[in-house]
């Protein structure tokens, strides 16, 4: 659904660096994703490789790091993993605490690239 | 040695412009006196039908506009105008969402400042709005009880950055087997902070608790 416009903001960035940084191809790509997000690896591989055709880019591999949902408690500020799958009310395992707020698990980042 | 690999740091959030354009409309639209409500729900979970009948209830003391994005017609702005509330449609042209440079354009377009509240109807579906801020005071969105009670498990993003949640067309429970507690503690469990209206915009159940809630999340931000 929206791989294109995620993808075509990858590529933007990559082009960037890649042009401060006299590159002449890039090899791969390591991208850290929330676990959180919709998009599928193979999927974002594919729109990748059609938006970045006939650029420096073309060919990378994109190196997919899934980032867990963290959440930190409200009461006590304990910051513990869930499973957002699972459809459970999760508690604080410290305090049993029901309010926590959203540490990580929504990012889109780009760690770092190796190029030629 | 001019062939080996090198790694370049990058470190770049890739929705950060986005976010940052967000951060930048919000503070606009609080500084002109409008707040924004960005509206997220799949197809046929009654979007337009739920903004009708609270339109119709918060229109007296509110001057609301409609902001309907759809990947390509004008039939939802053309349901609002004809009910008497300005509505304007974008034509998202195959995108399936907004993002805020596009709420921008539109709010432009409208006038904003002319309005207490305008209400943005995003694109239907409950995957590609969840990603990019828009701006807005307020996030909410509907789910029908014909989708299941199983929506908070496939679609936890869009739960998690909503603050209100709209349970629509409450008339069909006794024909589902949606189970009402398991959708709630399935819902708090992405999302303990989330505010739930049990509504049916056909019959009107429920819309006025919610259009009262609305008005004073409204005033509290425009004064």
């Amino acid at each position: 659904m929206h791989e294109l416009p995620v993808m075509n903001s990858i590529l933007a960035v990559v082009l960037k660096h890649a042009a401060s940084n006299q590159v002449k191809k890039v090899v791969a790509i390591h991208l850290q994703v929330g676990e959180l997000s919709d998009l599928e690896d193979a999927w974002m591989q594919q729109y990748f490789d059609y938006v970045s055709k006939g650029s420096l880019a073309e060919g990378a591999v994109l190196k997919i790091e899934r980032i867990p949902v963290v959440m930190r408690c409200s009461a006590c500020g304990h910051s513990f993993r869930i499973n957002v799958k699972d459809g459970m009310k999760p508690l604080c395992p410290e305090c049993g605490g029901d309010k926590h707020s959203l540490v990580s698990g929504r990012e889109y980042l780009i760690k770092n690239m190796e190029v030629l | 040695m001019n062939d080996a690999v090198r790694i370049i740091e990058v470190k770049e959030d890739i929705l950060a412009d986005n976010a940052l354009m967000a951060k930048n409309l919000n503070a606009e639209l609080t500084a002109s006196k409008t707040f924004l409500m960005n509206l997220m729900a799949s197809p046929g979970a009654g979007k337009t039908t739920t903004l009708l009948a609270t339109l119709a209830l918060i229109g007296k003391h509110l001057k609301v506009g409609v902001m309907e994005a759809d990947i390509d017609s004008k039939v939802d702005a053309e349901k609002i105008a004809a009910a008497g509330t300005e509505a304007i449609q974008i034509k998202t042209g195959g995108f399936c969402h907004m993002d805020a440079t596009m709420v921008k354009t539109g709010l432009d377009a409208m006038d904003s400042p002319r309005f207490d509240l305008v209400i943005l109807e995003n694109v239907g579906n409950l995957v590609c709005p969840a990603e990019f801020e828009t701006g807005a005071h307020l996030n909410a969105m509907i789910l029908s009880i014909p989708e299941g009670d199983d929506k908070p498990l496939k679609y936890p993003l869009m739960f998690s950055v909503c603050q209100v949640l709209l349970v629509n067309k409450m008339d069909y429970l006794p024909l589902s087997d949606f189970n009402l507690d398991v959708f709630r503690e399935r819902v708090r469990a992405i999302n303990p902070d989330m505010t739930i209206f049990e509504i049916s915009a056909k019959t009107g159940e429920g819309v006025d608790a919610w259009a009262q809630w609305l008005t004073a999340r409204v005033k509290s931000v425009i004064g």
